[in-house]
């Protein structure tokens, strides 16, 4: 992030060290008949650049929710969203993320190529560059017998390696995952998280994950974010980062560290004071 | 680590989930085909049953009749009907043989249909443009659509030809073919204008903010996502408007009082069921044979566009 703030004030530089800064976020949701929902209340996160950040809660804590907010695919009632320094829809526009949900969301009518490649193709890349930079992505993920199947023809785990391929091809310094791998088989899942390890040590991006599993949150991230319900309220910040992003493998979930972060933050979930834990790990 | 992750990546439990599907092979091509001759041959046999062995009369129930008569002149034999065709349309020495007069009448017919399919499809592919980009667009014009085709055809053809007959723009005018045409793209509209906007409506959340997220305008997110999404939809619309664009030219031609085509034709040969029984089939053959090359045409516009129909069930 060397890129300088046009601006000169201290907030407008520090801003800019930062992948995503949400400051006091609040999201309500009009109901009918006047009953509103509020989704998030008064939120607030930073993430580095390069770091990995899940975060979890249980359903209705609004995780989906922020992280559409840093996506701009919803805006915030109040506060801020900051990614890169600009704000969230410029990030948007400036193609400053990528992104891959719960469901892969392929084009049917499209290789698994022709996949990877859309994004390149609708921002005007040439085509010897989107099947250069479309073979190395397949590459990274394995999928490279398959270049040319089309989604409905490969499984649930092989269509999602497309999605994240596909979240990659413009080598986006920030990531942004909605239980990409809520769908998939437990076996299939801890192998897609090791490569997903493996891939964002290769590529350096920093990630928001949003996810429902405390060993996936455990496994792969830098910190996790702590979430509860009903309004959606970061109840804990945690750090983990259980050995360098990239070198983390199947040992790691036998490990003693790798336990003691699960069921702390498992203890973070349930319990019913958060106060109580505060200082022993979260920041 | 790397190594073993790749390696990892192709094990056994990795493979497709499902069995890479293949396109229908050309025995089940062959056999669908020899079922649906089945059916037509099956449909012949019960025709030439029941003149066999329904009384002459027909069945008559308290001066009801609920079953046909049988008698050579209310149910000629297929080979009399077919017999028919072969042989010239009057007893004139210059009359050309029925085939040929037929054909001749099919292709006028499927001409027509044919211009107003093309019209009927194009305004009902930009209603539903206009209705997927505007949600206000949509709830003022799909009532009047659905409305639209309650009107009878019998109603708007002496309309349509009345109102082209004042149509006159240099060495342009109006001619009574075009009312029949106009009439065909009036029922050929409607179910494309349906079909399409559920079409375009159809991709997921999912899809829609994927193009969001890529910063794709509604242009771009047409013609990548809704429009080849819509093609499962758009597919039985095409047929169906093909159907009634066939439907539309025949009855128009009859109530617009166009010569040449195979509306015409079946009133005309009508006339003459009393003494020539097998004469007033042969335009009813023709008037298939023009609804099944316009079926044909709008499958082979289905296979162009079979890499869209992915995931879709084999219909």
């Amino acid at each position: 992030m060397s890129a300088p703030a046009p601006v000169g004030t201290d907030a407008s530089r520090t801003e800019a060290t930062f992948a995503v800064e949400v400051s006091r976020v609040s999201r309500v949701f009009a109901g009918r008949k006047g009953a509103s929902v509020t989704a998030l209340d008064d939120v607030s996160l930073t993430v580095e650049p390069g770091e990995f950040v899940s975060l979890i809660g249980p359903s209705g804590c609004g995780k989906s929710t922020l992280m559409r907010l840093i996506a701009d695919l919803d805006t915030p009632t109040s506060g801020d969203i900051r990614v890169f320094g600009t704000s969230a829809r410029q990030a948007r526009l400036n193609q400053k993320y990528g992104i891959a949900f719960q469901q892969a969301g392929l084009l049917p009518w499209r290789t698994v190529t022709g996949n990877i490649e859309l994004p390149l193709e609708l921002h005007g890349a040439g085509k010897a560059a989107r099947k250069n930079r479309a073979r190395e992505l397949i590459e990274l993920v394995g999928l490279s017998e398959f270049a040319a199947h089309y989604p409905d023809q490969l499984s649930g785990g092989m269509q999602q390696r497309v999605a994240i391929a596909r979240a990659l091809a413009e080598s986006p310094s920030l990531l942004l995952m909605d239980e990409p791998f809520g769908a998939l088989d437990e076996m299939t899942r801890e192998r897609m998280q090791n490569e997903l390890v493996r891939i964002c040590g290769e590529t350096r991006a920093a990630v928001v994950f949003v996810t429902h599993s405390i060993p996936e949150a455990v496994f792969l991230s830098d910190r996790v974010v702590v979430m509860s319900p009903r309004p959606g309220r970061i109840r804990d910040l945690l750090s983990v980062k259980l050995g360098a992003t990239g070198e983390r493998g199947e040992n790691l979930r036998e490990d003693e560290a790798f336990f003691h972060a699960v069921s702390q933050v498992r203890e973070l979930l349930h319990g019913e004071a958060p106060n109580a834990v505060r200082g022993v790990d979260s920041r | 680590m790397t190594d073993t992750s790749v390696s990892l990546s192709t094990r056994s439990s990795d493979v497709p989930a499902k069995p890479v599907r293949r396109r229908r092979g050309q025995g089940q091509a062959g056999r669908r085909f020899l079922t649906g001759a089945l059916g037509v041959v099956l449909l012949g046999a019960l025709w030439e049953l029941y003149k066999l062995l329904g009384p002459s009369e027909g069945v008559v129930v308290g001066g009801m009749t609920l079953l046909p008569r049988t008698t050579d002149l209310a149910m000629p034999h297929l080979w009399t009907m077919f017999a028919r065709v072969f042989e010239p349309v009057t007893g004139a020495a210059n009359a050309i043989p029925m085939w040929l007069a037929v054909l001749q009448a099919s292709l006028f017919t499927l001409g027509i249909a044919a211009v107003g399919w093309l019209v009927g499809v194009s305004v009902g592919l930009a209603l539903a443009l206009i209705m997927q980009r505007f949600r206000l667009a949509e709830s003022a014009m799909l009532p009047w659509i659905i409305l639209s085709q309650t009107v009878p055809l019998i109603a708007i053809a002496p309309l349509v030809r009345r109102w082209g007959a004042q149509i006159e723009i240099g060495a342009f005018s109006w001619e009574n073919w075009m009312s029949v045409a106009l009439i065909a793209s009036y029922l050929a509209f409607f179910p494309v204008s349906v079909g399409a906007l559920r079409g375009l409506n159809s991709p997921d959340a999912n899809h829609v903010d994927l193009m969001r997220c890529y910063s794709v305008g509604w242009w771009k997110t047409l013609w990548r996502l809704r429009l080849p999404a819509s093609v499962g939809y758009l597919l039985p619309s095409l047929r169906l408007a093909a159907a009634s664009a066939v439907i539309g030219a025949v009855v128009a031609e009859v109530s617009i009082g166009l010569r040449g085509g195979i509306g015409r034709l079946i009133i005309e040969y009508a006339g003459s069921a009393g003494g020539d029984p097998g004469k007033p089939w042969a335009p009813i053959f023709g008037s298939i044979l023009v609804g099944l090359v316009a079926a044909g045409f709008v499958a082979l516009i289905g296979l162009l566009l079979r890499r869209f129909r992915r995931g879709e069930v084999a219909a």
